[in-house]
């Protein structure tokens, strides 16, 4: 089993994707290499010692020594159990689940008794206990699997689909409308440039309506956006202004669609359309380490802004990003020197690798 | 209506839209006379292109910057015969909510030339939308006070304003260049703009933001505060009753 984020992180997994919605759920290990799963790992499993030296311990104030021991055990352990299962992953997870689960748990024994027969020489203690310390890494580690599988069940993409489509990003009526107004505004006088507004019309529509709940190209994204700046440069002429910096952006990674269009649309309504002066519209987008960062900025006025639309869209960016990447992607929003600013870091998940 | 053909403004702040009303009206045209005086991207230049050409009915856009079309509205209820209003809105379910309450006509962009017609053949017949109702719709406070003076509309930046007084009938608006005479009652817009100013005196309200300090003043052997203001020469007396805001807007 493993979380939703990582389904949707595999195109390959169109056939998985059809069997959930029949319903089904098939066991997988858990990705070793999210972020949001090792952390789990880590906590847990340091929640457990802290439990074990309470109960080992005779009074509550020793209970600090006692876990000193127990650690000096345990964290030599769960690093290097982590970093084998950082390293293993891809050829673990493609293990049928059952054998994948006997891999785990033998690693997890190998590397202890390792661990155990490199300290041997230096802790007898350690030498000694070995058969106990075997025992509780197995009952961990299997609890863990346990217990990724029961949230893997919990997040079912079923239920995590129900989700995402629920949350599918909405165009607001008032632009549907004014932009229709624009185009009939243009069909006398420049049939020509009503023709390809309506086109542009039609191609946003076709995304907003369609099924977004796997990943696209960022390129894509950015090709719908432009459509839709162009649409509202219409309505606008020169109070909008648009700067693009996509030279390093990395065209190959996949985003959730529909994650930057209602952030523009929120920048269009909130930070265009209340000036009677010409205002600009920037976004950033590029790679950085294995992260894309996506940089939007608008001009921020106090007076006129009704913020829980923004909110809205904001909030259902937010839960799509975390249903698709779990800890790992980040959305935050700032207000400087009159400016507002919205910015993504998603992890760089390209699409050759899907 | 009289034979004089309709004289009409069309105010909206996207040129396309404009455009589009300008083609719909014209379209209008041969089932009832009429002839666009102008076309305003802002109320302001609405209130402008007014005093210049005047118009029997304005076409207005609710969503615009600076002052949308309600406010502009309510400003414009002011003169002595004001044109007729008809809104129009792309979308807007709170205002056509009101709307509907309010009995007020309104038209969805895009607007349909039979509906635009329907409504022009009513202008004249219905009442014009009343400035409570007005108020009444608008989300937020205006942001300008408006004096009428020679069929003109003068608008008042609320922030601009140092003091308002009440006279017999008037209330005197005070801005760093000039006094307006206004229409209003202070007890209202001491109401509505609770935040900006505070009374002093059972006539006059001041903008906490221009009070610069106080000075103790003997009367006939009694004494009293009168607050200084920024941008204006004239003390203002503080009553008896609100010495209370002495100690809490300044140090004396």
């Amino acid at each position: 089993m493993r979380g939703y984020g990582a389904e949707l992180r595999d195109a390959s997994d169109r056939t998985r994707v059809s069997i959930i919605n029949q319903n089904a759920y098939t066991s997988a290990l858990p990705n070793f290499r999210n972020l949001g799963i090792l952390l789990r790992i880590l906590l847990i499993v340091n929640v457990c010692a802290i439990a074990a030296a309470i109960v080992k311990a005779p009074a509550l104030k020793l209970a600090w020594s006692q876990l000193l021991d127990i650690s000096a055990l345990v964290q030599p352990l769960l690093f290097i159990a982590l970093l084998a299962l950082v390293a293993l992953n891809d050829f673990l997870r493609r293990l049928p689940y059952a054998l994948g689960v006997a891999a785990v748990l033998g690693l997890v024994v190998g590397l202890d008794a390792l661990l155990a027969a490199v300290m041997g020489g230096t802790s007898a203690a350690a030498a000694t206990s070995f058969e106990r310390t075997a025992a509780l890494t197995l009952l961990t580690a299997g609890m863990l699997l346990a217990y990724f599988d029961l949230r893997g069940r919990a997040l079912s993409p079923a239920l995590a689909e129900a989700r995402l489509q629920a949350l599918q990003a909405r165009i607001r009526p008032h632009f549907l409308y004014n932009s229709i107004n624009a185009v009939l505004s243009l069909i006398r006088q420049e049939p020509r440039r009503a023709e390809v507004a309506l086109e542009d019309l039609a191609d946003l529509f076709r995304v907003v309506m369609s099924d977004n709940r796997e990943l696209a190209p960022i390129s894509r994204e950015v090709e719908l956006c432009r459509q839709y700046l162009d649409l509202e440069q219409l309505r606008l002429g020169e109070r909008l202004r648009v700067e693009w910096r996509i030279d390093k952006m990395p065209h190959d990674a996949l985003v959730p669609p529909l994650l930057l269009q209602p952030l523009l649309e929120n920048a269009v309504y909130h930070g265009i359309e209340p000036r009677v002066e010409p205002g600009e519209i920037s976004i950033d987008i590029y790679a950085s380490r294995n992260q894309v960062h996506a940089v939007l900025r608008n001009p921020y006025s106090m007076e006129g802004t009704h913020h829980s639309g923004n909110k809205m869209a904001l909030n259902n960016i937010r839960e799509r990003l975390q249903l698709h990447f779990d800890a790992e992607a980040t959305l935050e929003t700032r207000i400087r020197d009159n400016t507002y600013q919205v910015h993504i870091v998603i992890p760089y998940v390209k699409a050759t690798e899907a | 209506m009289s034979a004089a053909p309709l004289r009409v403004l069309i105010v909206d702040d996207e040129a396309p839209a404009r455009a589009r009303l300008n083609e719909v009206l014209a379209d209008c045209a041969p089932e009832i006379p009429l002839e666009v005086v102008g076309e305003a991207a802002t109320a302001r230049a609405a209130l402008e292109l007014l005093a210049a050409t005047g118009a029997d009915v304005i076409l207005l856009d609710i969503r615009m910057p600076e002052m949308d079309g309600i406010e502009l509205a309510q400003h414009l209820q002011k003169l002595q015969q004001p044109p007729a209003v008809i809104f129009t809105t792309a979308y807007d379910a709170y205002a056509i909510r009101a709307f509907e309450v309010h009995a007020i006509d309104y038209l969805l962009k895009p607007i349909r030339s039979s509906r635009l017609a329907e409504a022009l053949k009513r202008v004249g017949s219905v009442r014009a939308p009343s400035i409570e109702a007005l108020r009444d719709m608008s989300k937020d406070s205006p942001a300008f006070l408006s004096a009428q003076e020679r069929g003109r509309i003068h608008l008042i930046p609320v922030e601009d304003v140092i003091y308002l007084k009440a006279e017999l009938k008037y209330v005197t608006v005070r801005t760093q260049s000039r006094e307006y005479l206004i229409e209003d009652a202070l007890a209202r817009l001491e109401q509505e703009y609770p935040d900006r100013f505070v009374r002093v005196h059972r006539n006059c309200l001041i903008a906490r933001a221009a009070v610069r300090g106080f000075e103790r003043n003997n009367v006939e052997g009694e004494a009293q505060w009168l607050v200084l203001l920024d941008g204006c020469e004239e003390k203002i007396a503080v009553s008896r009753r609100q010495q209370h805001i002495v100690r809490e807007l300044g140090r004396p």
